[in-house]
Parts: C-alpha cells; structure tokens; sequence
C-alpha cells in the first residue's frame, strides 16, 4: 500500500463542508442566476409541444431542403420523424430535442468568444485548453452531484451537465476556423488599415464560419450524448424512457427510445453538415458541390 | 523609361534600419553594434538578423526595385514601411512623417490614405466578389458604397479584368487574381504602392504581360513604386533604381545600368553574368557620339540595346537622337555586340575561336 504522507481528511472535509456552506448560503442566488436558463428551456419545449406535429414536420423537411437542395436529405428526415411519431416518442422526442437546442444555444454565447479570445494569444489558450480537456474527460457525474446539490434535482442541473459536456469541441473549433484564416489575408487587412474589430468581423469570422459550424455539429452531437445521464436527474424526454427500459428490463422500450435518439441525432447531423457544405462553398473556401 | 530625375524629392527614406528577430532583440542588436558578425550573433543569441542597418531613399515618381535571393530581407524591408514589422533600431520617413512615431489610430489612417500593398500570393478575400476585394481599402476608409463602387469598377476595368467584377477571385487564374491585387492596390489612390514579389508566382508570359503593364500605368500614374523581386531580369526591366540585397544589408544601390556595367562585389557579379545585358546596356552609354549623316533610321539615346538589335537586321547603321530628336550620333551592330561581349562578366580565358568568314 501507499504509505500515508499526511492526512487527506481535512481537505476532503474542508471541500465537503464548503460546499454544503455555499448551497446554504448562495443556493438561492445561484439558483435565480440560473434562472433565465430554465426560462429560455421551458420556452422551447412548451413552444415544440404546443405546435401540431405536422407542422414540426413540415418546417424541418423545409429546412432538410433548403440546407441541401436535393431530395434525399428531407426524406430521411421525415422518415425519422415519423418513426418518432409512429413509435409514440414525440413528446419525448420534443423534451430532449429543447434540451438539446437550449444547451447549444448557450454553447454557441459563451463559446465562440472564449474561442476568439483564445485565438487572439497563445498565453489565453494554454490556460483554457486544460481547462476544455478536464470538462470533456472529468466523469460527469462528478460535477453532477455537486449542482443537483446546489440547484436540486430538474432541469438545470441536467442543462448545465449537457453545456458542460458539450461546450469544448465548439471552443476548440472556433479558435481553430480562426487561427487557420490564410495569414497573408489577414495581413493584407492590417495594410489597408483595418481595425481590430474590422478584421474579424469582417474577414476572420466569415472565412472561419464553416469550421464554426462544424463545432456546433459537434456540439449539438455532444448534447444529444448527454440525454441519458441528463434524464437521471430530471430532464425527462427520451433518456427517461431509455433509464425506464433498464429498470423495468423492458427491453423494447429501451432499444425504440435509443433509436428515437439516434434518430434525433442524424436529422441535426446531416441538417447542419449540409448548411456548412453550403457555406464553405459560399465563402469560397471549397469549390461549389455541384 | 525616363532618367532618374536629380531632384532632392524624397518620398521614402530609410535611416539605419535594423531588424532583429527573436526574444531579446536589444542585446543581439549592442553585440551587432560591437561589431560582432551576424553569423556569430545568430550562434550565440539564437536571434536572426533579419535587416542590418538598411539606409535607402526612393525618389518620388521612381520605380524603386529591391532585389536579393530568398533570406535577403527583401520581405521585410517592404514590411517596415508600412510598419507591418517594427524596426529593432532605426528611422522610417514616409512623405516626411515619421512612420515609427505614429499611434495605432495614425498608423491606421496613414495605411488607408497614404500607402497600399500588392501581395505576392495576392491574398485576396475569397469570400467577397472582385469588386468588393478591389473596394475594400476604400471601404476601410470609410468611403460610401456607391461611390467606392463605382471607384472599384474603373480600376477592374484598367486593369483589364471588366466583366469579371461579380466573380469570386478563386474561380481566376493566377494572373487575373494578381490585376485584382493591383487594381485594389491603385483604387486606394496613394501616392506609394508597395508591392511584394507581386509577379512572382506567375507564370513567365503572364508576369512579363504584368510588368509591361506596370510600366504603361506608371507613365500616366506617375506614382512611388517600392518593388520587391529575387528576378535580376525584372528588376532591369522596371526599376529606375535598383538596390541589391544580401543577408539584411544592401549591397549596392543604383541605376540599373550600372549595376551591369559596374557590379560593386562579386556577389552582384554573379546576378549580371546570367542576366540579358542588352536589355540594361542603354544605347547613350556605347554609341558614337558626333555629327555623322542622317540615318534612315534612329532610335532615343535613352533606348536600350536590345530595342535596337532587331533594326541591324536591314540597316548597317542607325542613327541616335536626342531628347529634342536631333540626331546625337549613330550606332553599328559591331559597336553593340562589343559591348555586350566586353561587359560580359565571365572573363575571357578561353580564347574566342573565330570561325572562318
């Protein structure tokens, strides 16, 4: 055995008691922080459920056209919409999906300025990048319990896990789309006396956008990977049906709630990639696919 | 091409400007002082010296070439002036301001209004059409959209590329993308224009059509061109002055002419062997000065001999005119092809055989 250098129990009781002592003292404040959060949430799943199924449908066929402008695209996602429909998962198909787009849209603000942040100085990313890495490796359920501790069980705590876990790859793509705009631009830019904030909003964010792009795939990918865990403290929708299967060893419950998951995962996979095929061409990175 | 006028009328001038790379520049730049070398600098320091106490003055109106292989400094010398680099030591006057003595906000303005820069891989923006790439440093400069537009579309039009203004720059070739870079360049309107290896990446046929159509701008536009090439020929070819780079110093600056006939080290040799003499050979410095009877055909005594080669073919003379075009003097096809040999660097040890004629 390792011999005991010195006595970890202090340390340990010192994190245990000064976490009790935030959730006694900040609990409420945090909470209310978080507020908004569940507002945005609640706002998009009560908006997904109040609309008729067929106009969900609809409208996300219409998108599958417009991002590929082929046939294909939009009869895979209307085939796995209706698989979803059909196999009675649409509410919960609707709960995770605004799960989901809530963790994204969050993701998205605070990600790509650390990104551009990021890509402005070597010193900046060497202090983030660990950071990225331990919240992508860090077991989730490690800083689960501490924020079902301080938010209680729901939705926010489940919201937080999912923006955690699936922050990162959008930080580090940003950083990546912006650093590798061709530097002879950038510089012929600084010899036309652009500004700062000229130059990237004006040239480095728009030749950078499909890498960006690429990282909000990822992210929302990231996001629907979390649907499982973030439904075993309360976020409900599909996960819960898939944690309900195990339980009940109801093995079908489980595989058609896995494949409503997956089937969520292809149609904002395949949705996205196509937008950002469609820019690349568009900003003139990549020749048009046509 | 007209002579180098005499005028004092200074639009660049560079006073000992040194540029050291790397982590702690001073102290390589005191043992650089001390008169250590920059190999021994480099080896001790790790620092790379990148310019070594550079001092040029460009003339207003001139085509000023920097010449020098790859490592020269050429690169870097055309950055300071615009101060896309900053100088470890040294002076930077452009247009009688000091360049080094500008805040940001001043530098800015000064890079909108006062210089513009043609790129060597053109670096133009692939997410904006031609005309809105050609716009853009009027855009920079806060010019209204219609009217920047409008600027745009003359210059396309100059530079020959009318038709094109809606298209993305990656769907040009390689010689049309560069008239991008120099029409974005001249809508800028300044009276320098920077211009970095800016016909390099062509092909030969392409960058001799670009040169050619430098000059013919130049004649109207009458700017301050700072040139940067590695091509001894095209440095001939345009520049009214040329300076010659090797390892951050210059080397030796002058007419190009001169530079032929009169190399100042054997680095400079070397170019001038391989180099088409009869293009910086001018017919004023070999012809047979004196009242001789008309010839049926005469050149300027400012014509270089290689415009006249081709005239020897019918005549046994031609006439040489001076600036009002009365004829100065006259020119045989022996007088030129012994000027070519003599200034030819290579010595002549091997005896020339003279074939039996």
């Amino acid at each position: 055995m390792f011999p005991e250098i010195f006595d970890t129990r202090p340390l340990r009781r010192a994190i245990d008691d000064g976490l009790n002592w935030v959730v006694a003292n900040w609990g409420g404040h945090l909470e209310a922080a978080a507020y908004p959060l569940l507002m945005l949430l609640r706002g998009i799943e009560d908006f997904l459920v109040a609309v008729p199924w067929w106009l969900v449908i609809l409208v996300l066929v219409g998108v599958a056209w417009v991002s590929s402008r082929r046939w294909q695209l939009p009869a895979l996602v209307l085939g796995a919409l209706l698989f979803l429909g059909v196999m009675d998962l649409w509410r919960d198909a609707m709960t995770t999906t605004a799960l989901m787009v809530t963790a994204t849209l969050t993701a998205v603000v605070v990600s790509i300025p650390v990104g551009v942040w990021m890509s402005r100085s070597t010193r900046v990313r060497g202090m983030v990048a660990p950071v990225l890495d331990l919240m992508q490796t860090l077991p989730s359920f490690v800083y689960l319990i501490p924020t079902v501790m301080v938010f209680g069980p729901g939705k926010i705590p489940a919201l937080l896990a999912t923006i955690v876990y699936a922050a990162p790859p959008l930080v580090r793509l940003t950083d990546l789309g912006l650093r590798n705009v061709d530097p002879a631009v950038m510089e012929a830019t600084r010899a036309f006396g652009a500004s700062p904030s000229q130059r990237l909003f004006g040239v480095q964010i728009p030749l950078a956008l499909p890498t960006i792009l690429a990282g909000v795939n990822q992210t929302t990918m990231m996001a629907l990977s979390m649907v499982v865990i973030a439904s075993m403290i309360g976020a409900g929708g599909l996960g819960y049906q898939v944690l309900q299967g195990i339980g009940r060893l109801e093995v079908s419950r489980g595989l058609f709630a896995g494949l409503g998951i997956v089937a969520l995962a292809i149609i904002f996979d395949r949705v996205t990639q196509a937008f950002g095929r469609q820019l690349q061409s568009r900003v003139g990175v990549q020749e048009a696919a046509r | 091409m007209s002579q180098v006028s005499s005028t004092n009328d200074v639009a660049i001038s560079l006073k000992g400007v040194t540029k050291i790379f790397g982590s702690d520049p001073q102290r390589a730049l005191d043992m650089l002082r001390r008169g250590v070398s920059k190999t021994e600098v480099q080896a001790e320091t790790g620092h790379v010296v990148g310019l070594d106490d550079v001092s040029l003055e460009i003339e207003r109106g001139q085509i000023f070439v920097v010449m020098g292989l790859s490592g020269s400094g050429k690169s870097t010398l055309i950055r300071h002036v615009n101060r896309l680099i900053e100088p470890t030591a040294g002076e930077i006057i452009v247009g009688g301001d000091n360049v080094l003595e500008m805040d940001d906000a001043a530098l800015r303005k000064f890079r909108q209004t006062r210089i513009a820069m043609v790129f060597q891989k053109f670096a133009l923006m692939p997410h904006r059409s031609v005309i809105e790439n050609v716009a853009y440093g009027l855009e920079i400069r806060g010019v209204r959209r219609d009217e920047r537009l409008e600027r745009a579309a003359k210059w396309i039009e100059t530079v020959g590329l009318k038709g094109y203004e809606k298209t993305r720059p990656r769907q040009l070739s390689g010689g049309q993308q560069q008239r991008v870079g120099l029409a974005r360049a001249l809508a800028m309107d300044t009276d320098i224009v920077l211009m970095d290896e800016a016909f390099s990446a062509l092909d030969p046929l392409i960058r001799s059509g670009m040169q050619e159509q430098l000059l013919e701008l130049q004649q109207t536009l009458n700017k301050t061109i700072l040139f940067i090439t590695h091509d001894f020929d095209e440095a001939l070819k345009i520049g009214n002055r040329i300076a010659v780079l090797k390892d951050g110093a210059v080397q030796q600056v002058a007419h190009p002419e001169e530079i032929v006939l009169r190399p100042a080290n054997s680095h400079i040799e070397e170019f001038v062997r391989d180099v088409n003499k009869a293009r910086a050979i001018h017919v004023s410095t070999i012809m047979e000065r004196g009242e001789f009877e008309a010839c049926e055909l005469a050149v300027q005594a400012a014509a270089r001999c290689e415009e006249v080669l081709p005239l020897f073919a019918d005549h046994r003379w031609v006439g040489v005119t001076g600036e009002s075009g009365e004829q100065i003097g006259r020119l045989s096809a022996t007088q030129v092809i012994k000027a070519l040999a003599r200034y030819s660097a290579a010595p002549p040890a091997a005896p020339v055989v003279t074939e039996a004629a």
